[in-house]
């Protein structure tokens, strides 16, 4: 599996307030097997363990919970009663569950529950991208490096509610019926986008795309960007039209055609992208991952969770785009990696010079990773390798 | 021959009146409070300078309370730049309108008169007749106590010995013959007393004997307006006192507004009382004109966006199920579409997207003498649709003009200083009452910008005339 697919889920039209544009995604068929609640933090201030020792602290305002139901039939989690459906086992689904403190950033929660928190899978995938630091001792690289590795790697993000204008587009955004996910655009960039199992699960976590955090190109194109235009329909004024179902094949053609734009220009970017997928945990008949993309400069790269079914469908995706910078600190720890970090053998592949990659590499935040005698030559403008 | 100025003339008058009409300065879907404040103060203070006569006239129609309130203060403050005629034409209008606004509006009004230091020869008698046409004073001194009290001192009224002491020196006097004076001196004491006192002043006086709410609401009942009591109904139902009411006597839009602050199942279970009462209420607004508009279909906006804010809470759509109630009074054959598809009207709440365009081709579907949209005018799936959809539908279908569409919008946009329109080809006017509907209908015909500033000044003289003569 190396695409989202995105199969079920039909693009509708826009809806657009000042720079923020949101498409909904409608799904025809709910997935009724999988639900998802949220759960809150409130103000408590969140340490996991990421596996190899190290911690993650974060804020987090909300956490998710994920439910499955074994050959399609919902049990309650003690055993208490037997029901059809999702909704008869919480009345109040609107309502966030209470909060347990969490040691893992994906954690069993009873034989058909996980919970997990929702946009820290992907950023800690992203962080911890060849966190280990140089795998081959190179001259060129530092003790720390090796001790370190690197430690301490920071992001930065926005939360949505500093976004300008994002509270008042998702307040007046008006849910379709049905409507299982939703594509945010700010300037008319992709920003991030959001898919639900369920409508009513949708409903109840339409808000925290609020609470959620966005890269910083978000932030920036909501900030400086103009208000974006919206896609008004267009209809002929030809002979052709000469009834009213001529007139309605019309206005059915105006829909169809948005959708198709949509999916095939606006968001290309996220669904033609090759991503690297990890499996985190099985749930059922589905896959909680998390998913890197190829790290290409000068291109739309987002990096995201997602549980698929089987057949590599997305039942639930939430996704970060990175920022330029962001692009290319993870191009280049992905080159470094691919040649065991020798400078002269990654220089040769990118086509530049060691001195080059040397100020890449200072300019991207590592050099505390380069011995400091091979960066000031490398300033001066010679390779000391 | 209409110059270019008198066609943006006509044009600067209807986008007032449409603002006039719908806009209460309160926040609304899309836009807050302030925005609707700004935005509404810039149209008044510009119509007030470059067609104050319009300005006064508009008196005459079906605008809001709130925005005859501003017209009268502003004419009144800047009586200085109108000559005596435009003074006397203004004053009947005036003096018309404070007859049938609230009295508490009044009193609002006269309060802002005097925190503007307006208080000329004309301001004072105009307040002095208004008074005077007022049933009973000592029941002002009671309700409006404060209002009344402003509105002499600043009008330099003398007032009647008793009902002097009461508003300027209450401790004077241990007993008044005037009985509800006199109730009121009693309620402070006496818990008896209070039910005999208007809602409002009784209500105060409750809190202060310490009366278990369910109690006073049963025992006041009686003394509640009509629409207090169609106001306190849920609250007196949480509280298990008995607060009856006859639902048919209830305005349309109240009414309307009032179902669909009932949850879903009690409206289901009130079905047959509420749907009565509903139609009851349009019966008595179509009167004679029931059954005559022919065939009629209406587009409704039944979309999130119909919820409105916190302030006028689901106020969209209740002028929308206002509307359909009355169309169906009104039309021969009468066919309701709302967007979200659902054909039970009693069950409408606000909620998913707004296919305006796909709704007006199914209602073409019908084809109906008239067609009616009620909507706030944000067709948004996809955008644009409606409008594209009637315009091509007129130049191709339906050039004849067999059908007549009118397009209604409740919801004043502070941005474009108008109701958000559909289609240049479509009238469309601002509602804020669904029992002005026809009157509505009526004015939408010069919103299509065919008609000029002679035909419009003709039309506000028609109802200046008709306003005043009634009123005095």
């Amino acid at each position: 599996m190396t695409e989202l697919d995105f199969t079920g889920l039909v693009t509708k039209p826009s809806q657009v307030w000042g720079g923020i544009r949101l498409v909904p995604l409608v799904r025809e068929t709910p997935i009724e097997d999988l639900r998802l609640r949220r759960e809150l933090f409130r103000d408590a201030l969140l340490a996991v363990e990421a596996g190899d020792g190290t911690t993650y602290s974060s804020y987090i305002p909300h956490g998710m919970v994920a439910d499955w139901a074994r050959d399609g039939s919902w049990r309650a989690a003690y055993g208490t009663q037997l029901c059809d459906s999702y909704d008869d086992l919480y009345d109040d689904h609107d309502m966030p569950l209470e909060s347990v403190p969490m040691h893992r950033l994906v954690q069993r929660a009873g034989s058909q529950r996980v919970r997990f928190l929702p946009l820290h899978l992907a950023l800690d995938g992203y962080l911890a991208l060849h966190f280990g630091g140089p795998s081959v001792l190179w001259d060129e690289w530092s003790k720390r490096a090796l001790r370190r590795g690197l430690s301490p790697r920071a992001e930065r993000a926005y939360a949505g509610s500093e976004i300008p204008e994002l509270a008042d587009a998702l307040r007046v955004f008006e849910i379709h019926p049905g409507q299982c996910g939703m594509l945010l655009y700010a300037a008319d960039a992709l920003a991030a986008a959001f898919v639900v199992p369920h409508p009513d699960d949708y409903r109840a976590l339409h808000a925290t795309l609020l609470t959620d955090l966005y890269g910083e190109l978000v932030y920036q194109h909501a900030y400086y960007g103009a208000g974006v235009p919206e896609f008004t329909a267009r209809i002929e004024d030809t002979a052709e039209i000469g009834s009213l179902a001529d007139l309605r094949a019309a206005a059915r053609a105006q829909e169809r055609a948005w959708a198709r734009e949509h999916d095939t220009v606006m968001a290309s970017g996220l669904l033609d992208e090759r991503y690297a997928f990890q499996e985190l945990r099985r749930m059922g008949r589905y896959r909680l991952t998390r998913f890197l993309p190829p790290f290409e400069r000068q291109r739309e790269q987002h990096i995201g969770e997602a549980i698929c079914d089987l057949k590599g469908r997305v039942a639930y995706l939430k996704t970060i785009r990175l920022s330029e910078a962001q692009v290319r600190r993870g191009h280049l720890l992905v080159q470094l990696a691919r040649h065991d970090w020798n400078l002269e053998d990654t220089a040769a592949a990118l086509g530049a010079t060691p001195v080059e990659l040397v100020r890449r590499i200072r300019s991207a935040g590592f050099d505390g990773l380069l011995k400091r005698q091979v960066v000031e030559s490398a300033q001066r403008g010679r390779w000391d390798g | 021959m209409e110059t270019y100025a008198d066609l943006v003339a006509a044009e600067d008058v209807l986008l007032f009146v449409n603002a006039a009409i719908t806009s209460t300065a309160q926040r609304e879907f899309r836009s807050d409070a302030h925005e609707q404040r700004m935005s509404l103060d810039f149209l008044h203070e510009y119509v007030r300078v470059n067609y104050r006569e319009l300005y006064a006239a508009t008196l005459a129609l079906d605008i809001n309370d709130h925005n005859a309130a501003r017209i009268i203060q502003r004419l009144l403050v800047t009586a200085g730049e109108a000559d005596p005629g435009q003074k006397r034409a203004e004053g009947r209008l005036i003096a018309a309108r404070l007859a049938v606004l609230p009295p508490q509006r009044v009193y609002r009004i006269f309060a802002e008169l005097r925190r503007a230091k307006v208080n000329n020869r004309r301001t004072r008698a105009i307040v002095r007749d208004w008074l005077a046409g007022r049933r009973d004073p000592a029941f002002d001194a009671v309700k409006y106590r404060a209002g009344l009290k402003t509105a002499v001192r600043h009008a330099h009224l003398p007032v009647a010995d008793e009902l002097g002491d009461f508003l300027f020196a209450p401790r004077a006097r241990t007993r008044y013959t005037h009985a509800l004076l006199e109730t009121r001196r009693r309620a402070r004491y006496e818990q008896g007393a209070l039910y005999e006192l208007p809602y409002t002043v009784a209500e105060g006086f409750a809190a202060r004997h310490g009366i278990p709410r369910a109690v006073f609401l049963e025992r006041i009942a009686p003394r509640m307006t009509r629409l207090e009591q169609l106001r306190l109904q849920e609250s007196a139902r949480t509280h298990k006192a008995a607060v009856d009411t006859d639902l048919t006597r209830m305005p349309l839009t109240r009414l309307a507004s009032y179902v669909l602050s009932l949850d879903l199942d009690v409206r289901a279970g009130r079905r047959a009382e509420l749907t009565g009462a509903l139609r009851a209420a349009a019966r008595r607004i179509a009167g004679p004109y029931a059954g005559t508009w022919g065939r009629v279909a209406a587009v409704l906006d039944d979309s999130f966006s119909a919820y409105g804010s916190g302030q006028k809470r689901r106020r969209p759509l209740a002028v929308a199920l206002a509307c359909h109630f009355l169309l169906a009074e009104l039309a021969g054959s009468y066919v309701p579409l709302w967007t979200s598809g659902r054909a039970d009207a009693l069950l409408v709440h606000p909620y998913g997207h707004t296919p305006l365009g796909m709704r007006i081709l199914d209602a073409l579907d019908h084809a109906p003498e008239r067609l009616v949209i009620v909507s706030d005018g944000w067709d948004n799936a996809p955008p644009g649709l409606a409008g594209e959809v009637l315009r091509v539908w007129r130049t191709r279908l339906d050039p004849q003009r067999r059908t007549h569409v009118v397009h209604l919008n409740p919801v004043y946009d502070a941005d474009s200083f108008d109701v958000r329109r559909l289609a240049p080809s479509v009238p469309t006017a601002g509602v804020r009452d669904a029992g002005d509907l026809p009157a509505l209908v009526e004015l939408a015909q010069f919103a299509e910008g065919r008609t000029g500033l002679a035909e419009l000044r003709a039309y506000l003289d028609e109802k200046v005339k008709i306003f005043t003569g009634n009123a005095t």
